[in-house]
């Protein structure tokens, strides 16, 4: 746009980081969606010259990386914060190995949860695996950093990952652009003792391990990304990322060591700047991580009792946590009604949990997804949700502790690219082992929640190329499943049908319940013909309204304003359809008794 | 004219906010600032009630306005401007889209919208300009260009140029929507008196 020119670029952290990769050199790219990392990968796999791809989960991702690093090449690996628990396994034994090409993990934490279900700090992950971990403050550091980051990998012989959050990832900044440079073309280069960690090769390579960490600490003293920015004043701040920003915002005078790598730490430049101050205090988001290694390095500070150690900062934060007396007014938040997201209009996931919200003995173990919204009242049929393909384990333990008293009372629900990433082998479990618990997949196409990415089941590759496309009923079949009925659920009468027939059923069953996303381009384009409430049939009886539906609302009415609109006395309200929103997908006229809800003509 | 500023924006997923606050940081860089501008993803889209930071100056480090910080206050709907209400101090401006999008607890008749938010802005001694942008839209033929009616009446509390408002629009649409979105973002400016 205006701003953008041969050298300087208005870009997100997301997109800076695609383009740093890309500049570094980097031939091959994998991760699994996730926000706030979502859009790195979508963005790489707009530039010439690099593989890029969704794989079906975190670890398999990190795996693909792995194996184009021992190919010689530069490799990415992008994954939220929860990703990388997902992907630990490769992870902590990659470091053993170390690379051949540069290897970069790069991580995406979420403080404050906007998009995810727990605020996990992996900068604890560089200690656990001991790797080097570079944080960057902001979109232009980000970009800088990744080009570390492979630098750093190669001269070490380590993976690195670079720790970004939602604050890096989707905000905006100038970036400059460079150029692509130039890497080795990847060969096969056999190195078993480095490769293959069998217990006498791993523990030489532990060794090596420790080596290079020691290594890793003497270059960290030397790096630009670490630095000493003097100031006035014997209060000395000790931060990185993100805060960094904050402190600078607060006290732009103050004495300050902004931490580029925050693992390993620069001790002897830590230690240099903990002497010129009197009172130091470390600012960083989430855990005490740099002050904990600080006070093991017994250098006196400041951090957690000040700070909060829950949800993001900001300077409001930082200042009120450390100069309180330089806050002005500030009004307060009124009680208002919340706006919390909500199923789309037309969403298929609603006609499937209101089929269920109509179960009220049924425990509905839930996955991560849009349908997680599944939950929220009106519909409130989602009881339990802990992290990505956990539903069928969950429904299977629950089975198996609540014995016969649970038969027919207990269901898993997670998405079509959610059972591909993790549910699988739980499916796998249950069929092996038995269980009258039954599995749902809703099965819309793509990846929704993160926008829309393909998936081994939506039949296209990440460039929008024809791909192979999973068959999800020939898969539970294959897994040993019997039952295994697909339903539309757009009509609610028969997938209650279904839903109550299945979940009764004393074995394994598996509803597939399919129709596309809204969202999906194809479906924003396909003509559907909104419906509409004819008023006069309106009874005021509420179901649709209980829906949840963003197009439906509901008008109460007084005995006179009812008998004015030629209701009965003790009609309540009446509920409306807003045209312009409806997407036409009929779950609300499949529930209406009263012939209220009806379809405009096709023209 | 002010070397720096924090310009809020909010209002409920679906609205083009994003457009709006990446025209708005186009402006702002082509009058030379340093500009950050923060976003969020993913769950906040469905509907939910959604905000964007962008701030200005010679040089800006925090990507986020601090609370009592924020100059001006673009609201694409009513309830989602008070909400923000202690993001506000007394100078700031207030441009709100008059239009409610009632909130779900709201819909299925369980909470009341509030009838009072003039009044607390009022109260306040708060400037708030009102501007019915659906109807600015609607007028210029296109209901999408909402948005950028409410860049268009924003634009009045800058120093910025609105013929670089014009150029920044020419740029980031399409090239056959840029007449009815120009139109859109006059119309949203004469549609106030800053």
């Amino acid at each position: 746009m205006a701003f953008d020119n041969e050298t300087t670029l208005w870009l997100s952290g997301n997109e800076a980081i695609a383009l740093g990769a890309w500049e570094a050199g980097v031939r091959v790219a994998s991760g699994y969606p996730g926000t706030p990392s979502t859009e790195i990968m979508a963005n790489l796999s707009r530039y010439p010259g690099v593989y890029t791809e969704w794989a079906p989960n975190e670890k398999v991702g990190l795996e693909v990386a792995i194996g184009a690093s021992f190919a010689g090449a530069r490799a990415l690996a992008t994954m939220k914060h929860v990703g990388m628990n997902v992907a630990a396994d490769p992870l902590f034994t990659a470091a053993y190995t170390g690379v051949r090409g540069g290897l970069v993990v790069l991580n995406a934490d979420d403080p404050q949860m906007h998009s995810s279900q727990n605020e996990q700090d992996n900068r604890s992950y560089a200690f656990a695996a001991k790797l080097p971990l570079l944080e960057p403050s902001d979109p232009a550091e980000a970009k800088q950093m990744v080009g570390r980051a492979f630098a750093l990998s190669e001269q070490l012989d380590t993976p690195v990952i670079v720790r970004i959050t939602t604050r890096i990832a989707h905000v905006k900044g100038v970036v400059e652009k460079g150029a692509r440079c130039e890497t080795p073309a990847p060969a096969i280069e056999k190195m078993p003792a480095k490769l293959v960690m069998l217990p006498g090769n791993a523990r030489m390579r532990r060794a090596a391990v420790e080596k290079r960490m020691q290594a890793a600490r003497d270059l960290v003293e030397t790096l630009p990304e670490n630095r000493i920015e003097p100031g006035v004043g014997k209060r000395g701040f000790i931060t990185s990322g993100v805060p960094y920003n904050y402190v600078k915002e607060v006290f732009p005078d103050a004495p300050v060591l902004k931490l580029g790598t925050v693992w390993p730490l620069p001790e002897k430049m830590i230690r240099a700047f903990a002497a010129t101050v009197d009172e130091l205090i470390v600012v960083e988001e989430l855990d005490p991580f740099i002050e904990t290694h600080l006070k093991a390095m017994g250098i006196a500070c400041r951090g957690k009792d000040l700070i909060p150690n829950q949800g993001e900062l900001n300077s409001f934060i930082v200042r009120k946590a450390i100069a309180p007396e330089t806050i002005g007014e500030v009004f307060a938040p009124l009680e208002l009604p919340m706006r919390p997201p909500n199923m789309c209009a037309g969403c298929p996931h609603r006609g499937l949990f209101y089929g269920l919200s109509r179960m009220k003995d049924v425990f509905v173990s839930g996955d991560i997804g849009c349908y997680t919204l599944g939950f929220l009242p009106p519909l409130s049929a989602m009881d339990a949700c802990v992290c990505m393909g956990a539903s069928i384990g969950v429904a299977h333990g629950m089975a198996k502790a609540l014995g016969a008293s649970g038969e027919g009372k207990v269901v898993a629900v997670l998405g079509d690219s959610t059972f591909m990433h993790s549910g699988i082998t739980g499916l796998l479990n249950m069929v092996y082992n038995g269980t009258y618990a039954s599995v749902i997949i809703l099965d819309n196409r793509t990846t929704a929640m993160t926008g829309h990415q393909d998936n081994p089941a939506s039949g296209r590759s990440i460039l929008g190329e024809p791909a192979p496309e999973l068959d999800l009923e020939e898969l539970c079949r294959a897994l040993g499943v019997r039952r295994v009925t697909v339903v539309n659920p757009h009509d609610v009468e028969a997938t209650r049908k279904v839903l109550a027939e299945e979940i009764a059923a004393p074995e394994p069953s598996v509803i597939i319940s399919r129709a596309p996303c809204v969202l999906l381009p194809e479906e924003v384009k396909r003509v559907k013909p909104p419906y509409f409430t004819n008023l006069d049939n309106c009874t005021g009886c509420s179901l649709c309204v209980q829906m949840g539906c963003p197009a439906i609302s509901w008008t109460p009415l007084t005995p006179e304003e009812a008998l004015a609109r030629g209701y009965r006395e003790k009609q309540k309200g009446f509920a409306q359809i807003a045209e312009v929103q409806c997407n036409g997908c009929g779950q609300c006229a499949c529930v209406c008794k009263f012939e209220a809800i009806v379809q405009r003509e096709v023209k | 004219m002010r070397q720096s500023g924090n310009i809020l924006f909010s209002g409920v997923g679906g609205q083009g906010i994003l457009l709006a606050s990446e025209l708005t940081a186009h402006a702002q860089l082509a009058a030379g600032f340093d500009v950050k501008k923060s976003e969020v993803h993913g769950m906040a889209q469905r509907g939910g009630s959604v905000e964007a930071h962008l701030r200005y100056g010679e040089k800006v480090y925090s990507p986020l306005i601090e609370l009592g910080a924020a100059d001006i206050l673009v609201a694409f709907e009513p309830l989602e401007a008070v909400r923000y209400l202690p993001y506000l101090h007394r100078d700031s401006a207030v441009v709100v889209n008059t239009r409610k999008i009632l909130p779900p607890a709201v819909a299925l008749g369980k909470a009341k919208y509030p009838d009072t938010i003039f009044d607390e802005f009022a109260s306040r001694h708060i400037k708030v300009v009102a501007i019915d942008a659906f109807a600015v839209a609607e007028s210029v033929g296109e209901l999408r260009t909402v948005n950028v009616a409410m860049v268009g009446a924003m634009s009045n509390f800058l120093a910025v140029h609105p013929e670089v408002f014009l150029r920044v629009i020419d740029r980031a649409v399409k090239s056959r929507f840029s007449e009815v979105n120009r139109k859109a973002f006059s119309a949203g400016r004469a549609a106030i008196h800053a």
